[in-house]
C-alpha cells in the first residue's frame, strides 16, 4: 500500500461510524420523548453555525462573509430555540406527586 | 488555537452530543442530557471564534438569531410543535445553501483550495450534494410549516404528469450538478440551487395532512444530511458526526411513523394518501344502531370501575381538555380506580406530540404507556375512555382484510368489557372510515365537546 489516505476516504470513515452510532443511540430513546428527540436534534443540526462562522470569518470582507453572517443568525436560530424548547417541554415530565 | 487543538474541542462536542441523545432513553436523565448538548455547542462555537476574525460581526449574528429562537421557544404552544419543527428545519436548509454559496465564492480562505485555484472536483462533488439537499429541505420545510400552521390547505395538490415532470427536474438537476464539477462556474451552481428549490415545493406539496408526521420525520432526517454534507465540503468531522446523527435520528423516526400508519415510505413520499381515502368505505347503506348516554352514565361507570384506560387522540388537543382529563384521572384515582393513558405512535402530530401534551396538562408520566405495553391489558380492563381518537382504535385494522387501514397496529379497545368514546357526531376520522367499536353492544357513545363533557364527567364523580 502507497500513498496518503484522501481526505474524503477519512471523512467516509468518520461517516459511515456515526450513522452506527445513531442508529443504535436513536433506537434506544422512549417513543414518549420522541418530540424532544426532534428538538433537540433541531438543536443539533444547527452545528452548521460552525461551519456558517468559518464562512464569516475570513479577514476581508466580500460576498462569502456576508453570506456567512446570514447563515449564522438562521443557525442561532436554531441552537438557541432547539435547546430552550426541549428543556422546556422536559421540564413538563413529571413523576406522580412532585 | 493551533489545528489539532480545534479538533480535539470539536470531538470533545460530538461525544457530548451523542450523550444528549442518549439522556433521551428516560426522562429522568433527559434533562442531563439536554444540558450536555447545550455544553458541547458552547464548546463547539467558543473554539471556532478562536479561529475566526470579524468576532464582533459573528456575535452580532448570534446575538440576533440567539434571541429569536430564545422568544419562540418560551411563546411557542405545544400544540404547535409540529410547525415549529419544520420552520427550524427550514433554516438549516437554507443555511447549508449560503455556506455552501460561501465557500465556493471563496474556497481559499476555508484551506479547501490553494490560492488563486478554484475548488477541486471531488469538493465540488461535496458541494453539489449538500447544496441539493439543503435547498430540497430549506422549500419543502417551508411548505411542511404551511401545511401544519394551516396557512397552506392541508389537501394533497397533485397534478397529472406531477412524478414524471419531478423525475425530469431531478435528473436536469442531477446534470447541472456534473457540469459544476466540470467547469466551476456560477451559472450551473445556481440553475442546480433554483432546480433543487423547486423540487422541495413539488415534493412536498402533494402530501396529504394525515401523512404530515412522516414528513417532518423525514425533513428533520434532511436537515442533519445537509449539515453533513457541509462537513464533508469543510472537512469538518464534527459537522459530519452530528449531522449523520441528526440524519440517522429522522430517518429512524420516518420509519416507526411510516410503521404505525401502515404506509409503505414511498407511498407517503409519492403522496395522495389524504385524495384516494375520501372515495373509501361509504358505508353499505344499513342503519346501523348505536348505544348512546350521557355524562352522567360514563362518571358512574368509570367511577365503579377497578381499571379505566384513557385513549386520546389530537381532537383532546383541538378541545384543549388535556387538563380537564387530568383532573378527571386525579379523582378517579382518589376513589381507588386505576388509571391509565394508552398511547398510540400516531396519537398526535408529530412523533411523541401526545406525551408532549399530556405531560404539560401535568399527567404523570408513569401513567403513560405505549401501546405495544399496554395492548395486551385491554382484555381485562373495566372501562376504555376513547376522547378524540378514532381510525386508531378501529378493529377493521385486525378483523377486515379489505379495510384500507388493515394491518395497521392499533389499541385494542374494543377488548374491554365497557367502551367509552366521546365524540362529536358520528363522523368519520382522518382515514374516512366507519369504526365498529362506536356499534358494539358494550359501546356507549357519548356526543359532545371532548372538553365540556369531561368536564360533566368530573362534576358528577364529585
Amino acid at each position: 500500500m502507497t500513498g496518503v489516505v484522501d481526505p474524503f476516504v477519512l471523512n467516509l470513515t468518520v461517516f459511515v461510524l456515526a450513522i452506527f452510532v445513531g442508529y443504535h443511540v436513536v433506537w434506544n430513546v422512549t417513543p414518549a420523548l420522541h418530540t424532544p428527540l426532534m428538538a433537540v436534534t433541531n438543536a443539533i443540526s444547527g452545528i452548521i453555525i460552525v461551519g456558517a462562522m468559518l464562512a464569516a470569518g475570513p479577514e476581508k470582507m466580500d460576498l462569502g462573509t456576508v453570506l456567512g453572517l446570514a447563515a449564522v443568525t438562521l443557525a442561532a436560530v436554531n441552537v438557541f430555540g432547539g435547546f430552550l424548547v426541549t428543556q422546556r417541554m422536559l421540564g413538563m415530565f413529571k413523576k406522580k406527586g412532585k | 488555537m493551533p489545528a489539532n487543538y480545534v479538533a480535539l474541542a470539536y470531538l470533545g462536542a460530538a461525544i457530548l452530543f451523542i450523550l444528549a441523545l442518549k439522556g433521551l432513553s428516560s426522562p429522568v436523565s433527559a434533562r442531563r442530557g439536554n444540558m450536555l448538548g447545550m455544553a458541547g455547542m458552547a464548546i463547539a462555537v467558543l473554539t471556532t471564534l478562536t479561529v475566526t476574525h470579524n468576532i464582533a460581526a459573528i456575535l452580532l449574528a448570534i446575538l440576533v438569531g440567539g434571541n429569536i429562537g430564545w422568544f419562540i421557544a418560551r411563546r411557542i404552544q405545544m400544540t404547535a410543535m409540529p410547525e415549529l419543527v419544520a420552520a427550524m428545519h427550514s433554516l438549516v436548509g437554507l443555511a447549508a445553501v449560503l455556506i455552501a454559496m460561501s465557500a465556493f465564492n471563496n474556497p481559499v480562505a476555508y484551506g479547501i483550495a490553494r490560492a488563486g485555484e478554484a475548488l477541486h472536483a471531488s469538493n465540488r462533488i461535496e458541494l453539489f450534494i449538500g447544496t441539493f439537499i439543503g435547498a430540497i429541505t430549506f422549500t419543502g420545510s417551508i411548505i411542511a410549516f404551511g401545511k401544519l400552521s394551516g396557512k397552506l390547505g392541508s389537501k394533497p395538490l397533485s397534478f397529472k404528469g406531477q412524478h414524471w415532470l419531478n423525475l425530469a427536474l431531478g435528473v436536469v438537476m442531477i446534470g447541472f450538478g456534473v457540469a459544476f464539477c466540470l467547469v466551476p462556474s456560477w451559472t450551473p451552481f445556481l440553475i442546480m440551487t433554483a432546480i433543487a428549490l423547486a423540487l422541495g415545493i413539488l415534493l412536498i406539496m402533494p402530501i396529504g395532512g394525515a401523512d404530515m408526521p412522516v414528513v417532518v420525520s423525514m425533513l428533520n432526517s434532511y436537515s442533519g444530511w445537509a449539515a453533513a454534507g457541509i462537513g464533508f465540503t469543510l472537512n469538518n468531522n464534527m459537522l459530519i458526526i452530528a449531522g449523520s446523527l441528526v440524519g440517522s435520528s429522522g430517518a429512524i423516526l420516518s420509519y416507526i411513523m411510516c410503521k404505525a400508519m401502515n404506509r409503505a415510505f414511498f407511498n407517503v413520499i409519492l403522496g395522495g394518501f389524504g385524495g384516494e381515502a375520501a372515495a373509501a368505505d361509504l358505508g353499505d347503506g344499513v342503519q346501523k344502531t348505536y348505544r348512546s348516554g350521557s355524562a352522567e352514565d360514563a362518571a358512574f361507570l368509570m367511577g365503579n370501575a377497578d381499571s379505566v384506560i384513557i385513549v386520546p387522540g389530537y381532537g383532546l388537543a383541538v378541545a384543549r381538555a388535556q387538563h380537564a382529563i387530568n383532573e378527571m384521572s386525579k379523582l378517579l384515582t382518589e376513589k381507588g380506580v386505576k388509571v391509565r393513558y394508552a398511547i398510540h405512535p400516531v396519537a398526535g402530530r408529530m412523533p411523541g406530540h401526545m406525551n408532549v401534551l399530556l405531560a404539560e396538562a401535568e399527567v404523570p408520566y408513569e401513567q403513560v404507556v405505549e401501546m405495544d405495553e399496554i395492548n395486551n391489558e385491554f382484555a381485562d380492563t373495566d372501562v376504555v375512555l376513547v376522547i378524540g381518537a378514532n381510525d386508531v382504535v378501529n378493529p377493521a385494522a385486525k378483523n377486515d382484510k379489505s379495510s384500507p387501514i388493515y394491518g395497521m397496529p392499533i389499541l385494542e379497545a374494543h377488548k374491554a368489557r365497557t367502551v367509552l368514546v366521546v365524540k362529536r357526531s358520528m363522523a368519520t376520522g382522518y382515514a374516512g372510515l366507519d369504526n365498529e367499536l362506536f356499534y358494539m353492544d358494550k359501546t356507549m357513545m357519548v356526543f359532545g365537546d371532548a372538553k365540556k363533557v369531561v368536564e360533566d364527567i368530573i362534576k358528577s364523580i364529585a
